[in-house]
């Protein structure tokens, strides 16, 4: 599989303090990969560095042949990259359908608005609520539909399942399926890795800001063992 | 009831000055997180843009109305381009201490060079005159410059609420990073929404100049009213920075009329009142 998104020796720090210690890690095309680690070992910056929000990074980001370490941020998008954060970043003074029309088309291929709105039901019945209005599910729903709108080749999904009931995982776990059948490629930062093993095709294991294990989807059960260790869970 | 009236009258056009330039404050507060202490001189400037345009090049009164904001606009976009913008990073008190400073010298600049007294700017012919409306005298001028502010301010509140433009704004004020991770030039947005706010101070400048004298100082005096309705407001709040200029404005002009002495003290009664009552202002989220 060709890689699209090629990290190696990723360092990264938030003011002083020194976040990652030489990331390394390959996303092939169409591939759905997920982040596994504690809490505060690295993998929310690993996202946010790769996307170039975390500006203070060094090593090599390489996302479709191009170096993306002296891209500005608002150049990273149009390379075919879209950023899905933890607390999903609805914004209250827009409706949601302000929300989802927000981010540009950066490519061709993206869901047309009637193809999003048969995806998210919910959405359409709420297209003019203020965005912040919907309940967690439905904010999450809008932070992936209004990225998946605008022709991204991969998403950098972070925590997608955070705080949700089981039946609405359940739906993101559904979306994330149809996605992948579509050819996007995701990496995906999951606490849940009983979520993750539904959708996922290979795991890294994070731990102090590094990679320090990685295996295939198949070998999950093999390695429940060491995963309850070092997740703690 | 004539002197009530009148005063709800003048009332209404201090008002409108008031409602200018708090909104160019609020839009400018909302996302760039600046208080712009150098508001009152980009309406002193646009005063004496038209002043000079028509002294030097004999342009008058109308082509004055949208050369003055358009050319403040870009020395508006200059200064957020090569100074304000280095202090983002730093606590918004860096900007309020720069804008200060920015004030101070362009009006020390213009009181240099044009002297402290003001200069006259005649009335356009076609707004000469007046007319009776039965309980007072109304120079037309006045009326028009009741009129176009709304109008100005309805326009400003439209493009921000309904357009594309004006969800990049909105959007950017609650989470600047999330939306240039969108592919959005916030930096541009930025950059545009200062030249915005001074354009629109300079607008409010060019009403004012054949009311009051053109004169370096005259941001100077209004300004301080101006960030009292602000506050009043809630800070960043664009609809509460046009209802309470006008609010204020009205208010301002009726204590005239029920107890004069109060009326250059009333402005900041209101304020202490509303920010004990309500912090936020009237039209501002708690926080």
């Amino acid at each position: 599989m060709k890689p699209l998104l090629k990290v190696s020796g990723l360092n990264a720090w938030y003011g002083e303090s020194h976040i990652l210690h030489g990331v390394d890690l390959t996303v092939g095309e169409g591939e759905m990969v997920t982040l596994l680690g504690r809490n505060g070992v690295g993998k929310t910056t690993t996202l946010r560095s790769i996307m170039g929000i975390v500006r203070k990074r060094k090593g090599e980001i390489s996302f479709t042949g191009a170096d993306l370490m002296k891209v500005p941020l608002h150049r990273v998008a149009p390379h075919g990259l879209g950023f899905i954060p933890e607390e999903r970043g609805i914004f209250s003074t827009l409706s949601v359908h302000e929300n989802l029309l927000l981010p540009p088309a950066v490519a061709k291929g993206g869901m047309t608005i009637d193809e999003i709105f048969e995806l998210f039901p919910n959405l359409y019945e709420r297209r003019s609520s203020p965005g912040t209005k919907l309940s967690g599910g439905e904010q999450q729903m809008l932070a992936i539909a209004r990225i998946l709108r605008t022709g991204v080749r991969m998403m950098l999904l972070d925590e997608p399942t955070e705080g949700l009931a089981p039946v609405i995982v359940q739906r993101i776990g559904d979306v994330l399926k149809t996605l992948k059948q579509r050819g996007m490629t995701v990496l995906l930062v999951e606490q849940n890795f009983r979520f993750a093993s539904k959708v996922a095709d290979r795991f890294y294991l994070m731990d102090h800001g590094q990679m320090v294990g990685e295996f295939p989807v198949s070998e999950l059960s093999a390695r429940m063992d060491t995963l309850h260790d070092v997740l703690g869970v | 009831m004539q002197a009530f009236l009148g005063q709800l009258l003048i009332g209404l056009i201090n008002g409108s000055f008031y409602a200018l330039l708090s909104l160019g404050l609020a839009i400018i507060f909302g996302l760039l997180r600046v208080i712009n202490f150098a508001h009152g001189a980009q309406y002193m400037l646009g005063a004496f843009f038209a002043w000079l345009l028509l002294s030097y090049f004999g342009l008058g009164y109308w082509p004055a109305l949208v050369i003055a904001p358009i050319a403040v606009g870009l020395v508006g976009a200059v200064i957020e381009r090569t100074m304000l913008r280095r202090l983002y990073t730093l606590d918004p008190l860096y900007g309020l201490l720069f804008t200060f400073g920015l004030a101070l010298t362009i009006e020390g600049t213009f009181r240099y060079l044009y002297g402290a007294s003001g200069q006259p700017y005649a009335t356009p012919a076609a707004l000469a005159g007046g007319t009776n409306l039965g309980f007072m005298f109304l120079p037309i001028y006045r009326g028009w410059v009741i009129v176009f502010s709304l109008v100005v301010c309805i326009g400003t509140w439209l493009v921000i609420e309904k357009t594309k433009l004006g969800s990049y704004l909105r959007a950017a004020t609650e989470n600047p990073v999330l939306v240039q991770s969108f592919g959005i030039n916030v930096p541009f947005l930025l950059t545009l929404t200062y030249a915005l706010g001074a354009a629109l101070a300079a607008l409010a400048g060019v009403l004012a100049a054949p009311i009051y004298q053109v004169s370096p100082l005259m941001g100077s005096n209004i300004i301080i009213v101006v960030f009292a309705v602000v506050v009043v407001g809630g800070m960043g709040s664009i609809m509460g920075a046009i209802v309470t200029g006008y609010l204020l404005g009205v208010a301002e002009g009726l204590t005239k009329v029920f107890y004069p002495e109060a009326s250059n003290i009333v402005i900041f009664v209101i304020m202490a009142i509303v920010l004990l009552i309500r912090p936020a202002g009237l039209f501002g989220r708690d926080a």
